[in-house]
């Protein structure tokens, strides 16, 4: 028996929707499967770490304040990497973007006007934003490898923020430990529903409605299509390769950089060493999952903050551990990059026999 | 100063280790971008087999096999099912991250098993150079032997030659009837088994312990190595030379205490893989020659 | 054939082969027998299966049914290094060579046993002299031309010792003058045995070399014949069939104005296996259709983009059209005054493959007043009703109303990307290698759309490799030599041969050759 592929004629848009269905279909058996080996019941643990964070009102509240970072970085990268710009430095950018927006509370601390939070949001935009422009530049400039340039800059805001907070920045009254002020009153976001949920979820779903008519009815999203899918036409087309570059990464890093500083000026409330537990990492997988499809993001990224949520009450419920979350991540993007080759192919098996022509 | 010298070595055949094994892959024409989760896998597997049975040597037999395990998936992915290059490499690096974290809980704080470095008398006592030519651990001697067998191989032999031909033109190379999926599906587990190695390195000698993401962004250096180094392996070597170098410098820097942030020291090695590779890639001849042209391209043959 | 009374039985023999894609057969039930020492043609359009049974013969794919017989035994060719270890070598017609390898490199990669560049390359010396193939072992085949490139794919089948040689349109890449060459050599291989099978759609080729050929059509062998016995014409009818295709000739067009000029137009290589660009002159007025003829990879590719604006031209005003210099503006704007574009690759470069057609419209006419692009929001009905339009003007075949451009035949889709500038009645069109690849009944049609073009009063330029297709259309010539380009003369006074000795570049302007090859390959 032998495996091989057939490209379809045409892309399968029927596949296009249920690869990423079928990608959590094997997720959640294979989990099954790893609950089973560590000993546990598989369905109770399936329940557990997929169901269970959907039953109170609490877990809901905090799915959301996961899944907004999740969306708000998921977006960008969707964009970028429709374009092929792999701009994987969005975690260091969502720390750069929470810096600069950290400066208006920490030089301005008594500011108090609806102005305070407009500035702070821009300012982590803009912060951001120039992050991005880092690798943007070196590429366009240099041909350097932005997939590397960006992921290293990571490693250096990740150290610029712990310098930041355990010296200039600390708080002279915070009993030497390393965070920042507090931020209060207009230094930090307003909730809706409840007491927790905050505007970066509004921020979110808007970002995500806003690229979904910009990829699907603009000329700027024909440009970022055509660029990733085959440059030499797109610039046959009259685009420019630098500019798309320039376009992906300041508006993923901008993204990022808004993420970061709603992170701080919301459930934080003030700066520390660890501004994020990886979400511009996993909003990768999120930006995958969505089908690179803005509006797919908003879904992809509730899934992977099940998935936060679940690692939590997994390790509370059944004494597993949270990075069990990871390797769920992790398998969940395999498999989705597995499943979009049904996209594009048909899959057929072949007995060795009937490719053979019959010897003498 | 010998002392500096002798921590640099051990900082540089890590990175040499996985660069090595990487620049194989690129010269089959695959980018695996899952060094860093292929290594950490290594790490894990390697000091937990060598604190289980008390053996370095099944501890770095583990971590080769754990790399290569986890390559072998990266292989499946992208050479069977055609899966895209980049985000097959970053998922993979996202996996390895996340499984060597739920291996590893268990070992963190436990102390671990070193590797032993090797003495020959009179040779190892030697003043000065003794101890840094004849005193190192076996696989400071292998990194330096992996570095001269590959370039033998690609370079002298009917092996290396299809290698560099399938990266160069995989079209080509099918039509000539050389099976290109099954080079690459070698060339991939090679890199598996050298990060997987380079990994156990780092718990098992350079510090013989486990800590979560203990890599610290060393295979994305490797990574990075190989197009500093153009896919030449002696430059490799002088690479990660190098970055090993600068490394430790900055912890001797540190120790020095000139009132320079150690933050700022820590960034170093990851600011100047930017800087070597913003000289490298500006200089488009230097990186055309070398460069396997197929790199990244799926190859699906035609029935 | 001299040797046919010697053997009994035949050196190799296919019978009954069947090859299906899916629903299509691309071979049906085709038999054919070469004896030793014959020179054997196979002779088709594109794709008539030509190559799909070739690569059957060499093992690289495997029939749905049929038999191969080689020397009165039935075998089975299971992959390329069987087929070589038979005695069968091929010539691709797409080199299957390595750019970063060197010579001797690319030939061991194709012979069996160990490695020893060494001892190999004084054997590629030895040979490549007694067959006036002249090749350096040690130069890189990026380095090299394109019909040393051709050399080294045979020196590498010679040294395999073949029985059978297949050579897949060999003279397509060659001048006139290399192609007699070629011809001396293969004559040469005959008369000591060796077979050839040879693949062209070259009727005076097949006449002047062959000893036997069989024709085939959509997959089938429709005849076997003696071509000396045949005329050109009537091989001509048997390859395409009842398809005949005449295009209404060119009648003595009133030209016009200048509409391009090129002046003194230099670009550098467009990267480390480029051709410069040098000197450029060219007018291409009114009316007329002027053809740029050259090798493949000699600066054309080079001079297209420098036309289209992909790429900006050394000075504002080497590139004029109409009064405006243009030589530093854009595609965009040069589209929007009037000029349009075809590039030689289609997919990838004229097309995205993964688009559908309509989205394929937007790629060249989303700012050329088609009100597709309304403040920066695209309309798709406005793009899908100009699809339509184009592929009911130009006959382009397709399964669904909007299907991605990849799922198009080759000919099909060079319809469409032609027809997606013609609709548009420029009045410059510059198209590269308008038919390459391209089955007959389209590249009719296209050739029959860009002299209609000229009739109109438009501006046209050429550029191809193919010199049949250039004396149908073009009123003059210009040949195009290592990036150097000679004056365009009127086509009724060329002669192949002048042409041949210009692509060989006779024209060019610095005697100098070899300093002028080091520019080139360091560059």
């Amino acid at each position: 028996m032998k495996l091989i592929l057939e490209k379809r004629p045409q892309r399968s848009a029927k596949m296009a929707l249920l690869s990423p269905l079928l990608a959590i279909a094997l997720t959640v058996f294979f989990g099954g499967v790893i609950f089973a080996l560590l000993g546990l019941n598989p369905l109770r643990a399936l329940y557990v770490y997929f169901l269970e964070p959907l039953t109170s009102w609490w877990s809901i509240q905090e799915l959301v304040i996961k899944a907004a970072p999740l969306v708000l970085i998921g977006v960008g990268l969707a964009v970028c990497f429709e374009a092929k710009v792999w701009n994987i430095g969005a975690e260091g950018q969502l720390t750069m973007g929470a810096l600069a927006g950290s400066m208006i509370p920490v030089f301005f601390t008594g500011w108090q006007s609806p102005l305070t939070l407009v500035a702070m949001l821009v300012l982590g935009i803009i912060g951001g934003a120039l992050f991005g422009a880092i690798p943007a530049f070196l590429k366009t400039r240099f041909n350097a490898n932005e997939i590397l340039t960006s992921l290293m800059l990571v490693y250096v805001a990740g150290y610029l923020a712990d310098w930041l907070v355990r010296g200039p920045w600390r708080d002279p009254d915070g009993f030497n430990f390393p965070k920042s002020v507090n931020f209060e009153g207009w230094q930090v976001l307003p909730t809706i529903f409840g007491d927790r949920i905050h505007i970066g979820a509004i921020l979110a779903v808007a970002a995500a409605l806003v690229l979904a008519f910009v990829m699907a009815k603009t000329l700027k999203g024909f440009e970022i299509r055509i660029m990733g899918n085959a440059p030499r036409a797109g610039m046959f087309s009259g685009f420019s390769p630098k500019k798309t570059v320039w376009f992906a990464m300041l508006l993923s890093g901008g993204l990022a950089g808004l993420a970061g500083i709603c992170e701080i000026a919301g459930p934080a409330g003030h700066l520390q060493p660890l501004i994020s537990p990886g979400y511009g990492f996993t909003a990768i997988i999120v930006a995958f999952l969505g089908r690179l499809n803005p509006i797919g993001v908003i879904f992809a990224g509730v899934m992977l903050a099940i998935s936060y949520l679940g690692g939590e009450s997994a390790q509370i419920d059944l004494g597993v551990s949270a990075r069990i979350s990871q390797v769920f991540q992790g398998m969940l993007l395999f498999f989705i990059l597995a499943c979009d080759t049904l996209i594009l192919y048909r899959i057929k098996l072949l007995s060795g026999g009937s490719r053979k022509v019959t010897g003498a | 100063m010998e002392a500096i010298i002798l921590t640099i070595i051990t900082a540089a055949t890590p990175l040499l280790l996985a660069a090595m094994g990487e620049l194989v892959v690129e010269r089959s024409g695959v980018l695996n971008l899952g060094v860093e989760g292929m290594m950490v896998v290594g790490a894990v597997c390697g000091f937990g087999a060598a604190y289980a049975s008390g053996s370095v040597t099944l501890g770095i037999l583990a971590g080769i096999a754990g790399g290569m395990i986890i390559a072998l998936l990266f292989a499946i992915m992208t050479q069977t099912f055609l899966s895209n290059q980049v985000a097959t490499g970053l998922a993979l690096t996202l996996l390895g991250l996340g499984v060597s974290g739920l291996i590893g809980e268990s070992f963190v704080g436990v102390p671990g098993v070193k590797l032993g470095q090797i003495y020959i008398p009179l040779l190892t006592d030697l003043p000065y150079v003794g101890r840094i030519l004849f005193g190192q651990d076996i696989l400071v001697y292998g990194s330096v032997a992996l570095m001269m067998a590959t370039s033998y191989v690609l370079f002298k032999t009917r092996t290396g030659l299809v290698i560099r031909a399938v990266g160069g033109n995989h079209h080509s190379a099918h039509a000539l009837g050389y099976n290109v999926i099954a080079v690459r599906y070698a060339a991939i587990l090679f890199g598996g088994a050298c990060a997987g190695l380079a990994g156990a390195y780092l718990s098992l000698a350079y510090t013989p312990q486990w800590v979560e993401n203990m890599t610290a962004g060393r295979g994305w250096i490797a990574l990075a190595l190989v197009v500093f180094a153009s896919w030449m392996p002696v430059r490799i070597m002088i690479g990660a030379y190098l970055f090993g170098t600068i490394w430790i410098l900055g912890l001797v820097v540190q120790a020095m205490g000139y009132g320079i942030p150690s933050q700022l020291l820590s960034s170093l090695p990851y600011l100047v893989t930017i800087a070597a590779l913003v000289i490298i890639s500006g200089n488009r001849t230097l990186t055309k020659i070398n460069s396997p042209a197929m790199i990244g391209q799926p190859f699906v043959p035609d029935r | 054939m001299p040797q046919e009374a010697q053997n009994a039985a035949p050196l190799l023999e296919v019978r009954n082969i069947t090859k299906m894609y899916g629903d299509l057969a691309a071979n049906s039930d085709v038999s054919l027998s070469i004896d030793e020492g014959e020179i054997h043609a196979l002779l088709g359009e594109n794709g008539a299966g030509k190559s799909t049974l070739v690569k059957v013969i060499y093992g690289s794919l495997q029939p749905t049914s049929g038999e191969v017989w080689w020397q009165g035994k039935k075998i089975t060719i299971a992959n390329p290094a069987a087929a070589r270890e038979l005695g069968v070598g091929m010539v691709f017609q797409h080199f299957s060579l390595f750019d970063a390898l060197t010579v001797a490199e690319n030939i061991a990669l194709a012979l069996p046993g160990k490695l020893d560049l060494a001892g190999l390359s004084e054997k590629i010396s030895r040979v490549s002299k007694d067959y006036g193939l002249p090749l350096e072992p040690t130069a890189h085949v990026a380095d090299l031309s394109v019909g040393e490139r051709q050399r080294i794919e045979i020196v590498r089948c010679l040294l395999q010792e073949p029985k059978l040689l297949i050579m897949d349109e060999p003279t397509a890449v060659l001048t006139p003058q290399e192609a007699d060459q070629l011809f001396l050599t293969l004559d040469r291989l005959a008369e000591e045995g060796c077979a050839v099978l040879y693949i062209s759609h070259r009727l005076d080729e097949i006449k002047r070399l062959c000893h036997h050929a069989t024709i085939l059509r959509h997959g089938k062998v429709v005849a076997d014949v003696d071509p000396q016995e045949e005329t050109a014409n009537s091989l001509a009818s048997l390859m395409v069939g009842a398809d005949i295709h005449t295009i209404s000739a060119k009648s003595g067009r009133e030209t016009g104005a200048v509409i391009l000029g090129i002046n003194n137009l230099n670009a550098p290589a467009d990267g480390p296996f480029g051709v410069a660009l040098k000197n450029i002159q060219l007018d291409v007025r009114a009316g007329e259709i002027v053809a740029v003829a050259g090798v493949a990879g000699n600066g054309q590719g080079e001079f297209f983009d420098a036309l289209s604006g992909e790429v900006a031209a050394n000075t504002s005003q080497a590139v004029k059209f109409l009064d405006t210099e243009v030589g530093h503006l854009g595609i965009i704007k040069r589209r929007k005054l009037g000029a349009a574009f075809v590039p030689e690759e289609r997919l990838g470069h004229g097309a995205v493959p993964e688009f559908s057609l309509s989205d394929n419209v937007i790629l060249t006419r989303h700012a050329t007043g088609d009100d597709i692009v309304a403040s920066g929001v695209v309309k798709n009905v406005i793009a899908d009703d100009i699809q339509t339009r184009i592929s009911d003007d130009f006959d382009v075949r397709k399964a669904l109303p909007d299907p991605e451009a990849r799922s198009l035949s080759g000919g099909n889709l060079q319809k469409f990307v032609v027809g997606r500038e013609l609709d548009r009645d420029p009045k410059l069109l510059v198209i590269n290698q308008p038919t390459w690849g391209v089955d007959a009944g389209a590249a009719a049609l296209i050739r029959q759309a860009i002299i209609d073009l000229a009739a109109r009063g438009s501006a046209v330029l050429i550029i191809s490799q193919d010199l049949d297709e250039i004396f149908e259309v073009a009123d003059r010539i210009a040949v195009v030599s290592r990036g150097q380009l000679s004056d365009a003369r009127p086509a009724t006074e060329l002669s192949l041969e002048e042409i041949g000795m210009m692509m060989a570049g006779s024209h060019e302007k610095n005697s100098d050759h070899d300093s002028d090859r080091g520019e080139v390959a360091s560059a």
